[in-house]
């Protein structure tokens, strides 16, 4: 039914704390079409950590229906959505989550490995090599995390989320732990790759300041859209 | 996900942290190595225990003519003459189970060098191959005599280290020359020690020539020898006294049968005979069909019908052979026990640290959940990496065994002896270890939520 990437309809969560319920989205509607750059914005506490992970396949919601690029995920099984994160979705995480002690290549690569269709090391690697280039550490392969400035490290990050190409790319936070240079650079990589290589890029934040380069803001209060909920 | 790649990645996320890897796999080496230098320094021993119980005689059995009876007095068992040099040879070529035979022509009597004389236990005429039989290999001094010295009836012989000492004192002994009954045996070798046999005989106190020489040239003729226990005596007697005062010769009850009723009353000696077969059998384990196949040939060579018994009696060691294999049941049994125990404990080890790598790694595996892994990925992937340690361990171990039993082997001499089998089995049971210890770990791991994972601190 929908022509957008992502659509959502009507998304209740509610968490259950012993016996109490926590109701935490109350009816989250939004559509983001292919192409955008959008920020989610809302205070902490007002669901936006939620929504992000129902958005991401790593959380199902309590009721409402969810369509990624045209298939209904709201029901689907612990495997499946694996496989949905793995082909659909790029994650960017505010604490870079870079595995220690692994090269900045070796840590592109690793979302290769839980792919269905095996690449060859060869291809692998290629394909590795060109997106840190494009993220603009060409120079930086055999690097650890340990060795790398908060940037590089979520440059490797965007990298690794971009390796299998997914049309969508989930930033939660991106900039959360980095100075406000670094974080102006992280952000221009958001832009280029979304007006470049026209992926959908839904930035998480409480930070108008990151807000300001999205297209769109959609905000979120108390566990509603308040603002921008429809393209 | 490919196997290799599998293998890769637990590969990768052990190096990560290799202190801690050999941290862990060190009980599985310890468990290992110390199994497989128990099994081999346990076999080496077992092997030496089984050699020198064999060099005793385990695996010799004792082929003895049967019991000849002479108008109702019976000689008792070994007294009837029906065992021949043809027999030996017959065994050899027939017997699979049969390593090696030898004949035995017997006889007590004095030994002379110069102004000495002893008489030894046993006089054994026979062939060179009663050494191999006996386990005797190689010599004390000098070389064995050969087959073509039995063919020749040569007179030389060897002495056992006993009679060397009576009668030579300090002397070497080699290629002088001793007198059996008046024959010149010239000594061609001196025998390895071997101390006394289970009946505390003196296994040293022995003159082996070969059997020709002392059955023609020594014992005279085969009719002297028909009847052991009186002709044996009456040589020994004639040989070590010429007494008048004590007569040598039994009183003869009967009258001496003229020619005439000698030819027509033949004594039953057709043919050369020896007075005893040796047979080694090539194990312990094959004594019993050792028996059966001499007994059947024997039967066979001497054409006796089916209901009639037995013209000769098989001995064997059954006893010191019991013992021998209860020995090495219980030996491999103690050491298997050890054996578990020690690998369960490094097993345990192995799911300790492995629970504390998933706890420790949970935000990893939060991650690799979130791009894509399924939980029997992330299953497949600790699992490996504990079956990788595990193997790996086993393979440290298997060397640190083999190196260990060496040392052993080097700076203590004691015997040891490779092991496949063990080595085989360590390395199965190290995966299996791997497997049973490692999946509650990876399950745990498996059953993570990616979202509690990834916020994991």
């Amino acid at each position: 039914m929908a022509t957008g990437l992502i659509e959502l309809r009507d998304i209740h969560k509610i968490y259950r704390v012993g016996e109490v319920e926590v109701p935490v989205l109350k009816g989250v509607s939004l559509s983001v079409g292919r192409g955008e750059l959008v920020a989610i914005m809302g205070a902490s506490g007002s669901g936006k950590t939620t929504l992000m992970n129902i958005l991401g396949c790593l959380d199902r919601p309590t009721s409402g229906q969810y369509w990624l690029d045209g298939k209904e995920v709201s029901k689907a099984s612990p495997d499946e959505r694996a496989l949905l994160r793995n082909r659909k979705i790029g994650f960017v995480f505010q604490n870079f989550n870079l595995l220690p002690r692994m090269s900045a290549l070796e840590n592109v690569m690793m979302p290769l490995s839980y792919t269905t269709r095996a690449l060859s090391d060869r291809e692998a690697k290629g394909r590795a090599m060109a997106w840190l280039e494009r993220v603009g550490l060409g120079d930086r392969f055999s690097y650890e995390p340990s060795r790398l400035s908060g940037g590089q490290q979520q440059r490797v990050a965007i990298a690794r989320a971009l390796i299998n190409r997914p049309p969508l790319l989930l930033a939660d936070e991106p900039t959360g732990n980095l100075d406000s240079q670094t974080s102006e650079e992280i952000l221009r990589i958001f832009e280029t790759l979304n007006r470049e290589e026209g992926i959908t890029v839904i930035l998480v934040t409480h930070d108008p300041e990151v807000a300001r380069h999205a297209g769109k803001v959609i905000r979120i209060r108390d566990g509603m859209i308040v603002d921008g909920a429809s393209a | 996900m490919k196997l290799s790649k599998t293998l890769r990645t637990a590969l990768r996320a052990l190096r990560r942290n290799p202190m801690r890897a050999v941290l862990t796999t060190l009980g599985i080496i310890i468990g290992v190595g110390a199994v497989i230098a128990m099994m081999e320094i346990g076999n080496g021993s077992s092997a030496a225990i089984r050699r020198t119980i064999s060099s005793m005689g385990a695996n010799v059995l004792l082929v003895l003519p049967g019991s000849a009876a002479s108008g109702g007095v019976s000689f008792g068992a070994g007294s009837a003459v029906t065992l021949t040099p043809g027999d030996v040879e017959a065994i050899l070529r027939e017997c699979p189970a049969v390593r090696s035979a030898a004949p035995v022509v017997r006889a007590r009597t004095q030994v002379v060098y110069g102004n000495r004389n002893w008489v030894p236990v046993f006089i054994y005429g026979t062939t060179p191959e009663f050494l191999a039989v006996r386990d005797w290999m190689p010599l004390a001094e000098g070389t064995a005599f050969t087959d073509r010295d039995v063919r020749n009836a040569s007179k030389v012989c060897l002495l056992g280290q006993t009679l060397v000492r009576e009668l030579f004192g300090g002397e070497s002994p080699l290629y002088k020359e001793v007198r059996v009954q008046n024959v010149s045996f010239r000594v061609v070798g001196v025998l390895a020690s071997k101390g006394a046999n289970m009946m505390g005989m003196d296994q040293d106190d022995i003159l082996l020539a070969p059997w020709t020489t002392l059955k023609y040239r020594v014992i005279g003729s085969s009719l002297s020898s028909t009847n052991q226990s009186s002709s044996s005596s009456a040589s020994s007697s004639s040989g070590t006294s010429a007494s008048p005062f004590y007569p040598g010769t039994q009183l003869r009850l009967y009258p001496a049968p003229s020619p005439t009723q000698a030819a027509d009353t033949p004594l039953p000696a057709r043919f050369t005979n020896v007075d005893q077969i040796l047979a080694a059998a090539r194990s312990a384990e094959e004594i019993p069909l050792a028996i059966r196949q001499i007994t059947d040939l024997l039967r066979e060579r001497h054409r006796i019908r089916p209901e009639e018994p037995d013209d000769f009696n098989i001995r064997d060691m059954t006893e010191v052979t019991k013992a021998l294999a209860s020995t090495s049941t219980l030996m491999t049994r103690l050491l298997l026990s050890v054996a578990l125990i020690s690998l369960v404990v490094g097993g345990v080890g192995i799911m300790n640290i492995m629970l504390v790598s998933v706890t420790e790694r949970t935000r990893e595996i939060g991650l690799r959940m979130a791009v894509g892994a399924r939980g029997r990925d992330i299953l497949r992937q600790f699992l490996t990496e504990a079956v990788v340690l595990c193997l790996a361990g086993g393979a440290i171990g298997i060397l640190a065994g083999c190196g260990g039993s060496f040392l052993v082997t080097l700076f203590l001499g004691w015997p040891t002896e490779t092991s496949v089998p063990a080595i085989v089995a360590s390395a199965i049971v190290a995966a299996t270890v791997g497997i049973v210890f490692g999946f509650y770990p990876a399950w745990k791991a498996s059953r993570l939520d990616p979202i509690e994972a990834l916020r994991y601190e």
